[in-house]
């Protein structure tokens, strides 16, 4: 592990104006021993065993909820006629679209060729996995009877029942389980060659084992590497479609519906970069912290950091974009019902809801504008928070402030969370929190073998390298430099 | 053995039970479970095994289910009482005739209350009465029921009805009770039974009026209170003041073209109601050409729904009519003696236009005053009759329907005193034996009475209740009640036509009725109802009786073998089928005004002070049903309150209490104002009144009178059971006999404490859409389809899916919104109907009850004096229907009848249907609300209609277990449904006749031609949902003379 003259390059770079994907320095062995040690080593850091311990408190939480809530049914949260969905469908978008940065910097970036992402695709792919399987519990235990939930798939039965096809929540369950399916798929085959490093230095027998059998019998030979390319390809090209597909479809679940705020054909574009906006955020909340305790700033450099910003300002525009014309077309359409709705989402009883989102989502990113914010790194972590809370807001805003007063005024009606909402949502998070504790002790957080390539030895002459172009197997029998 | 010391565990569970209240009666079993008490003892049950668990507190999976299966294992063997019989039993083989399992069976019955009997049909399952419908043969009823007539089987079935007869709280026998009646009346024979009492509520029973006059007969001294604490004394002694005699006042709303209702809220409450809102509205339906209606003009001090209906309503403070009256009357050339003076307030300057319109309809106007007027505002309205020429067409008057007793004379039955000479004979000691009779004098009797502490001196105290209640508890015999549907008595109507009350089951406690606690005090102390009603009846019945009843003594009977030949016999079982007694109604009577009744006007104080306005509860009446949970949380007409009551003010008054900013009350209703008044809604206030303080929660009311504060009578019961113990504030606290209905003086201090309300609607105005249809007659005569214009409605091809075709039938409802008057019995109807659950005011305040039907109300125009609009709200029935699409489990869908439909087994809960129903109609089980536990409550499910469990979509099916019913018949018969053959249970309760269900195929429908009619439109059809439930606009009828001189307190249509 080589002693890092941060500074000096740095300021370089700084300088010139594009900070490099990988420090100066790096090795192919020294980028092997660097990641695979934090995994391979023997002692787990305090401050993991805290930080587990804290996450897995408020997962148990969580479960604990959870089977409250199967026992007595969804009246522990606050949900009513007529808010009939509230923080179950806010934090299932929520978590869902948090999902999307994983296979949004996997596979586009892949097939756009930006080299940056290798540092990076491997936890945000975690990230999105861990996401989508908490997005995954809310749909699934929101229903009033969730042992029935399995109607809800297209199987053949007795009954000869099918679901409607005509409904969003059908094209939901197909859209959140395909992306879960094949975000796993991508994530595992990515992990393969990394798992057979892992199986060849670690020296405990256990570990050995199980990262043997999770390598499939890795060899690193040309026809695996042709093998894993192919698929790795194939994979990517079947992602890409779904991160702009799955909340696509997930933003039908409100723009199929006919309730003034849901009904827009503004949903879909507006979802998709709220959703790439908020992933970016939850990869800089989780990437930031990270490379500060593993020391990984060579890695995910300078450079990412201020990428993922402006991708965030970006899609970030976008919503708000999405927001003024919201209120425009409101205006615009001359709809009594649309015309209250904004108003009443500006002035009414949630007004404070409204104005926060603005604030987080929309006001407080605008710094990012400002070169020398974008490498601030505290900063950074701090309007990524903030996103992440608007983006929460802003399911809050649709979902709660468009059914608590729709049509007919006599059934409007309030809506506030009780504490099993609560407990519910930060459940969640410790959920998230652990799994993600669980990945970065027991699997290489960024992709060994991918670092690889981006360093100048791997240039083959007249090559430019490819992420995917490996110019050696994962493996001990390189020798350290 | 006491329970108390071998089961202490049992005894503290036993108490737990007793205190739970509302929403934990509901759903008690697996809560209850959790208790510390219950958990230890569970532990002594299974010492061996479950002294070796871990401490209680442990929530792992494993013992907590043991716990649950444990705790419901142990509980069945607490409330079960249904153990196999030990005699041989023999299977259903030969069934009673008359009974085909499955198909219900229907009664002629009716229902007491205040007194006045209601006719009614009632359902009977295998046995069991669940569904009440009202009697078309009765003429208060035609078919229509109010809200606590269709309450009225939760009741019979209620778990915490009184099962046993006590003597000092510990369980007696009746043989006991009557040993001890006739016992201490040995006592009373030597002085004439100079000690005994009776007290009982109105009766116009002529069986129960026979039976004690029978005992007062016997017992010259002895005597018989009445007391009713909504009672109607203010009418009886002002026809008294009038006539010099008491007589019964029958209105014929069907022949009044201009109506003058003085506080009379005679759409909604009192005897007759019924029929008064079917021939008011028959008045007002501008269908088939017809283009009349009748005007209505309320003045009035709290909203009631007579006044959502009027085509002028005017409020006044309650002390302020009679001046208002005497204005009028004096227009209308009423001698006065020098009395006549201008009304204070602003709607005197409309007096002579409405004399005007009065004398312009002379004999075919009506004026009536409401009962909670004082006597002279009567006397002051039959006056008016009398100079209008309105006697014997709109007015009719007969003898008395109450029963009185003899020594009363001729003199009127003021309740109020007669409850006072009894007090006062209990505080001199005079009183030795009392009987109470039904009612709950403990808990409703004036304040100033001090009734319990003078009934504690009463050596010899009973109380017949269908409660052991607060009377209950001050004396020493209680004796269960049997409840109306389980005994034998008769009834006269607000005509006096009589209806034989007859039992649908056997009493299920071995309750007694009235005629059976008076016959313990004969010679033939073991008499049955059954029994003591028919001797009554025979020798009345049959040929050559009918006309009128005799209301004194019974006459002897000779028992006799009575066949099927027998003229009695028939009589009776003709009279027991049809409900009513023939020619029972009281003829009319020609009678004379007074004049020296005069010398009263004008001794109504009506001075600055805040007023305050007793009324009995619209949901729960005098209290006797507060612990009816379809009552409870039957959101009360207007302010849509459940759960409890509030000290009703004006937006005036508010202002004036600082609760709202001046110009507050000045806006017009919108979305902003009524947050603000939700925020005031609630807060606490301590109303004192002549010396006694009561703390109410305020309720901001458009419409109410400034400076009168209205409350609502029989809530904060402390023995109502489960249900009804707690629930408001108790108004009887404040409510003394010289201000039984109004008075002057009340003291308002404002707290800083709040308490939420249970409100069902929170939000009245109509955000400038267009879903309340209305103009003026004038306007709809110029141009009868004026609601095409209002309502857009998008072409047919504006879906992605092929239309359905309905080959067969194709069901459709029409509502009159010119017809309802927010009277909620169709609310009640369906929720006895479809087995729709209570589910507590926790639940309320969360925004999940469960009603699927209800009556959205909203307000136009200014907060002071709103203009008022009833819209009973429930499934549309969409043809495109939005919750049909987002199902995900086709657990609702399209039938080939064009209902929509939900597959309860099929539904998983998604409740996106809901989100995406615009009528917000569907309701959701978010917990389990139905009660599977109490057994008593299994008895009352419709069993046509599936209980739904926990996590399923809910809504109105248009009463399709009643469709399918007619449609088996039809095919049985080979042809298709009549019109009219199925009647939603919404429709039949409706006594507007405002809603109307068919087959939309059949152009000869009614329901086809209502929506013929130019009125007709669908809410929200702007959406494209094509609802099949379709209303007809409502209008109304000012007087143009009023109506074009804009002043601060006219409507503008």
């Amino acid at each position: 592990m080589a002693k890092v003259e941060e500074p000096l390059h740095q300021s370089l770079h700084e300088i010139s104006g594009a900070p490099p994907v990988i420090e100066p320095g790096h090795t192919f062995a020294s980028v092997t021993d660097k990641i695979s040690t934090i995994v391979l080593r023997r002692r787990t850091p305090l401050w993991w065993l805290v930080g587990f311990g804290l996450s897995f408190t408020l997962a148990m939480v969580l479960f604990y909820t959870i089977g409250y809530l199967v026992l007595t049914g969804i009246g522990i949260w606050g949900n009513n006629i007529p808010v009939g969905w509230a923080f179950d469908i806010i934090n299932f978008v929520w978590w869902i679209g948090i999902g999307h940065a994983g296979t949004l910097i996997s596979a586009i970036l892949l097939l756009l060729r930006q080299q940056w992402r290798t540092s990076i695709n491997r936890f945000a792919e975690a990230m999105t996995l861990f996401a989508v399987a908490c997005a995954g519990l809310y749909p699934a235990l929101h229903t009033g009877r969730p042992w029935l939930d399995y109607w809800l798939l297209p199987y053949p039965n007795t009954m000869r029942m099918w679901p409607n096809f005509r409904s969003p929540l059908i094209w939901d369950v197909f859209a959140v389980s395909t992306y879960a399916t094949v975000s796993l798929l991508f994530w595992y085959t990515g992990l393969i060659p990394d798992l057979a490093t892992l199986r060849d230095r670690t020296r405990r027998r256990g570990a050995k084992i199980i990262y043997g059998i999770l390598a499939m019998g890795w060899r690193g030979s040309a026809r695996h590497w042709h093998r894993y390319e192919t698929a790795y390809l194939l994979l990517a090209g079947l992602s890409t479609p779904l991160v702009l597909s799955v909340h696509t479809v997930v933003s039908f679940d409100f723009a199929v519906g006919i309730v003034p705020g849901w009904h827009a054909t503004i949903f879909p574009p507006y979802f998709v970069a709220g959703a790439i906006y908020a992933g970016f955020a939850m990869v800089l909340i989780l990437a930031i912290p990270l490379r500060k305790v593993y020391g990984l700033e060579g890695f995910i450099t300078m450079r990412h950091l201020r990428n993922m910003a402006k991708i965030m300002l970006a899609t970030g525009l976008i919503v708000a974009y999405g927001y003024m014309m919201e209120s425009f077309m409101a205006w615009y359409s001359g709809n009594t019902y649309e015309a209250f709705m904004i108003r009443n989402r500006m002035t009414g009883p949630y007004w404070y809801m409204y104005w926060m989102l603005i604030l987080f989502n929309v006001a407080i990113p605008q710094v990012l504008w400002v070169r020398r914010f974008r490498g601030n790194v505290p900063l950074l972590f701090v309007v990524s928070l903030s996103v992440s809370i608007g983006m929460w807001l802003e399911r809050y805003v649709i979902i709660v402030t468009s059914l608590h007063r729709d049509f007919l005024p006599s059934s409007w009606g309030m809506y506030s969370g009780t504490r099993w909402d609560y407990a519910m949502f930060f459940g969640s998070i410790g959920l998230f929190l652990s799994l993600f504790f669980l990945f970065i002790r027991f699997l290489p957080m960024i992709s060994i073998f991918e670092m690889r390539t981006i360093l100048p030895q791997a240039e083959v002459a007249g090559e430019k390298p490819t992420a995917t172009r490996l110019p050696e197997t994962g493996g001990p029998q390189e020798s350290p430099a | 053995m006491n329970i108390k010391d071998t089961y202490p565990e049992l005894h503290a569970l036993r108490s737990r039970l007793e205190a739970n209240q509302g929403k934990e009666y509901w759903r008690s079993l697996e809560e209850l479970a959790e208790t510390a008490e219950f958990r230890e003892m569970l532990h002594r049950e299974f010492p061996d095994r479950a002294a070796e668990w871990p401490g209680p507190d442990d929530v792992a999976g494993r013992r907590r289910f043991l716990q649950l299966m444990g705790a419901s294992l142990a509980l069945a063997g607490l409330t079960g009482c249904t153990v196999q019989p030990t005699e041989t039993i023999a299977p259903y083989t030969r069934p009673p005739e008359g009974i085909i399992p499955g198909k219900p069976l229907f009664f002629a019955t009716a229902m007491p209350l205040g007194g006045v009997g209601e006719g009614l049909l009632v359902e009977s399952n295998m046995g069991r009465p669940t569904k009440v419908e009202g009697n078309p043969d009765h003429p208060a009823s035609l078919g229509a029921t109010d809200v606590y007539a269709q309450a009225s089987v939760l009741t019979l079935y209620d778990p915490d009805r009184s099962k046993t007869l006590t003597y000092l709280g510990d369980i007696s026998t009746w043989g006991a009770f009557i040993a001890e009646v006739q016992t201490a009346l040995s006592g009373q024979r030597g002085n004439q039974g100079a000690g005994l009492r009776f007290l009982t509520e109105t009766i116009t029973s002529p069986t129960l009026a026979a039976q004690l006059q029978g005992l007062l007969n016997e017992f010259p001294q002895a005597a018989w209170h009445q007391y009713e604490p909504a009672g109607r004394d203010n009418v009886r002694v002002g026809a008294q003041l009038a006539f010099g005699q008491e007589v019964n006042t029958v209105y014929r709303f069907e022949q009044a073209e201009v109506i003058l209702s003085l506080d009379a809220d005679f759409l909604s409450c009192g005897p007759g109601s019924l029929r008064y809102a079917r021939d008011f509205a028959a008045k007002r339906r501008v269908t088939e050409g017809k283009t009349e209606m009748n005007r209505l003009y309320v003045v009035e001090s709290t909203p009631s729904g007579t006044g959502a209906k009027a085509d002028h309503r005017w409020p006044m403070r309650a002390g302020e009519i009679e001046g208002f009256a005497r204005a009028v009357a004096a227009g209308l050339g009423v001698q006065l003696g020098g009395q006549a003076a201008q009304p204070s307030g602003p709607a005197g300057q409309w007096v002579p236009a409405l004399v005007r319109d009065l004398q312009q309809h002379r004999g075919r106007s009506l004026v009536m005053a409401g009962d909670y007027q004082p006597p002279v505002v009567h006397a002051l309205a039959h006056a008016m009759n009398q100079a209008l020429g309105n006697v014997g067409s709109t007015v009719v008057y007969t003898d008395p329907l109450e029963a009185r007793p003899a020594s009363a004379g001729t003199g009127a039955v003021n309740q109020l005193e007669s409850l006072r000479t009894l007090v006062n004979e209990m505080n001199a000691g005079q009183v030795e034996m009392l009987l109470i009779l039904d009612g709950n004098p403990v808990f409703d009797a004036p304040a100033d009475f001090n009734f319990t502490e003078a009934l504690k001196k009463v050596k010899w105290r009973a109380h017949l209740s269908l409660y052991n209640d607060e009377t209950s508890l001050i004396c020493q015999w209680h004796i269960p009640e049997a409840h109306y549907l389980e005994a034998w008595s008769d009834v006269r109507a607000y005509d006096g036509t009589v209806s034989i009350i007859q039992p649908l089951i056997a009493p299920l406690y071995r309750g007694k009725s009235s005629h059976e606690a008076l016959a313990a005090f004969t010679a033939q102390p073991e008499r049955t109802g059954y029994d003591i009603v028919r001797d009554y009846w025979r020798g009345r019945l049959g040929a050559g009786a009918g006309g009128q009843v005799p209301g004194t003594g019974p006459k002897p009977t000779t028992p006799s073998s009575a066949g099927p030949s027998d003229p009695f016999e028939q009589a009776w079982r003709t009279a027991l089928r049809s409900g009513v007694v023939p020619n029972t109604a009281l003829p009319p009577k020609s009678i004379t005004l007074k004049s020296d009744w005069v010398s009263e006007v004008g001794k109504t104080t009506s001075g600055s002070q805040m007023e305050i306005v007793f009324r009995p509860d619209p949901t729960i009446y005098d209290g006797r049903f507060a612990n009816n949970g379809w009552l409870q949380e039957l959101p009360k007409p207007l302010t849509k309150l459940t759960w409890g009551n509030a000290a009703l003010v004006s937006p005036a008054t508010a202002v004036k209490l600082g609760l709202l900013s001046q110009g507050d009350d000045r806006l017009d209703v919108e979305a902003k104002i009524e947050t603000r008044l939700y925020e005031v809604n609630g807060r606490v206030v301590e109303l004192q009144y002549q010396g006694r303080t009561v703390r109410a929660p305020l309720w901001v009311m458009p419409g109410q009178a400034d400076d009168s504060i209205t409350v609502h009578l029989g809530h904060d019961r402390w023995r109502a059971g489960r249900v009804g113990t707690g629930q408001g504030f108790n108004a009887y606290r404040l409510r003394s006999s010289n201000t039984p209905w109004f008075g002057q003086g009340l003291e308002v201090r404002l707290t800083s404490d709040r308490i939420e309300l249970a409100t069902t609607q929170r939000h009245h105005t109509l955000e400038g859409r267009k879903i309340v249809q209305a103009a003026v007659i004038d306007e709809y005569q110029k141009k009868p389809d004026f609601v095409r214009e209002e309502v857009e409605t998008p072409p047919k091809e504006h879906t992605l899916y092929p239309e359905y075709q309905y080959p067969g039938y194709k069901w459709g409802m029409a509502i009159d919104m010119n017809a309802c008057v927010g009277c909620n019995a169709c609310v009640v109807a369906c929720q006895a109907e479809n087995n729709i659950p209570v589910v507590g005011k926790e639940q309320v305040l969360r925004g999940r009850e469960m009603h699927w039907l209800r009556i959205d109300t909203y307000y136009k125009g200014a907060l002071e004096n709103p203009e008022t609009h009833f819209q009973p709200m429930l499934c549309q029935h969409c043809e495109n229907a939005p919750c049909e699409l987002v199902c995900p489990v086709n657990a609702t869908v399209h039938d080939a009848e064009g209902l929509n439909v939900q597959v309860y087994n099929r539904c998983v809960g998604t409740r996106y249907c809901s989100n995406n129903c615009p009528y917000k109609v569907r309701r959701f089980n978010f917990l389990l609300y139905q009660d599977f536990e109490t057994e008593s409550l299994k008895l009352l499910r419709n069993p046509e209609v599936s209980v739904r469990s926990r996590g399923v979509m809910e809504k109105c099916t248009y009463c399709v277990q009643r469709i399918q019913r007619a449609k088996i018949e039809a095919e049985k018969e080979d042809r298709p449904v009549r019109d009219g053959e199925i009647v939603t249970a919404c429709q039949a309760a409706c006594p507007a006749e405002a809603i109307v269900f068919g087959n939309l195929n059949d152009a000869a429908s009614r329901v086809a031609k209502l929506k013929a009619e130019p009125r007709n439109y669908g809410v929200l059809a702007d959406l494209n949902t094509r609802p099949r439930t379709t209303y007809l606009a409502a209008l109304r009828n000012p007087n143009p003379e009023i109506e074009s001189k804009p002043g601060p307190e006219t409507r503008h249509g």
